[in-house]
């Protein structure tokens, strides 16, 4: 970035079950990535990590929010959804694990790729989980080459 | 391979961005899963798919594809069309099945992204 004093956060909000916006949260944040001068292979993951996220609340939360964070050093993707939550999270950080519904399938979705991939391109990745409350993934791109993992 | 070279071969009629039929087209991949798209795609990809709602340009525009080709005579919803011609996405639609359309391109000389990547 042109400033390395340069901060920005904006907060997005998800609306559980709406297949019709689904997305769209996640190409506006890789036009403010595009907009203010970041990587671009670091702006291809961070859209695919935020777009998994996304699709995941749309599908399973009733709302949820993202918020992007971005310091001179590390771009902060922060989903939290009011859903109901993930009973084994070791379970669905397998690849092909997936308990989607065939709407979801139907919408292209539902692979059981979506957490590993959002953990694959990520350079940090956090899960945390309350059944019946809701699940928190805070998803950290290093903006610094020498603090990438 | 130059996109007007694929429609012709798969004997594709243009969706949206007719403009946009000169461009090169390195690899492809198919899948009507978007998560797998998602987990294999690379930027450049020309991506085959039968699905046909709005999801699948908003994954193409996610992971940077240059054109998608619609199999089995699908074609797009009027959202998606609307994202595509935003987003300078051309789409194209067969009537070949994915395993055909594959193939034809395939044996055209078109690879798939894993061989690209070699």
């Amino acid at each position: 970035m042109a400033n390395s004093d340069f901060e920005l956060s904006e907060r997005f909000e998800i609306s559980g079950g709406d297949f019709s916006k689904a997305g769209s949260i996640s190409t506006k944040i890789k036009e403010i990535l595009q907009e203010i001068g970041i990587d671009s292979s670091i702006i291809r993951r961070a859209a695919i990590a935020s777009y998994e996220a996304e699709m995941n609340a749309v599908m399973y939360a009733d709302r949820g929010t993202i918020i992007l964070n971005i310091t001179p050093k590390k771009l902060h993707l922060k989903l939290e959804d009011k859903g109901p939550g993930i009973d084994d999270i070791e379970m669905a950080m397998q690849e092909g694990f997936s308990t989607a519904t065939d709407k979801m399938r139907e919408m292209g979705f539902g692979a059981g790729m979506g957490l590993p991939n959002i953990k694959r391109n990520a350079d940090r990745f956090a899960i945390t989980s309350t059944l019946g409350k809701g699940t928190t993934l805070d998803i950290i791109f290093c903006l610094n080459q020498t603090e990438k993992k | 391979m130059i996109l007007k070279d694929i429609k012709e071969l798969l004997n594709a009629e243009i969706i949206c961005g007719e403009e946009h039929l000169d461009i090169n087209i390195e690899f492809a991949g198919g899948s009507d899963m978007m998560s797998d798209v998602l987990a294999f795609g690379q930027p450049g990809i020309l991506l085959l798919t039968g699905l046909s709602n709005s999801q699948s340009v908003r994954t193409a525009d996610i992971i940077e594809a240059k054109a998608i080709i619609y199999v089995r005579g699908k074609k797009p919803d009027d959202v998606g069309i609307k994202l595509a011609e935003e987003k300078n996405i051309p789409l194209l639609s067969t009537k070949y099945m994915m395993y055909t359309s594959c193939g034809i391109l395939y044996f055209e000389g078109l690879p798939g992204v894993q061989k690209s990547q070699e």
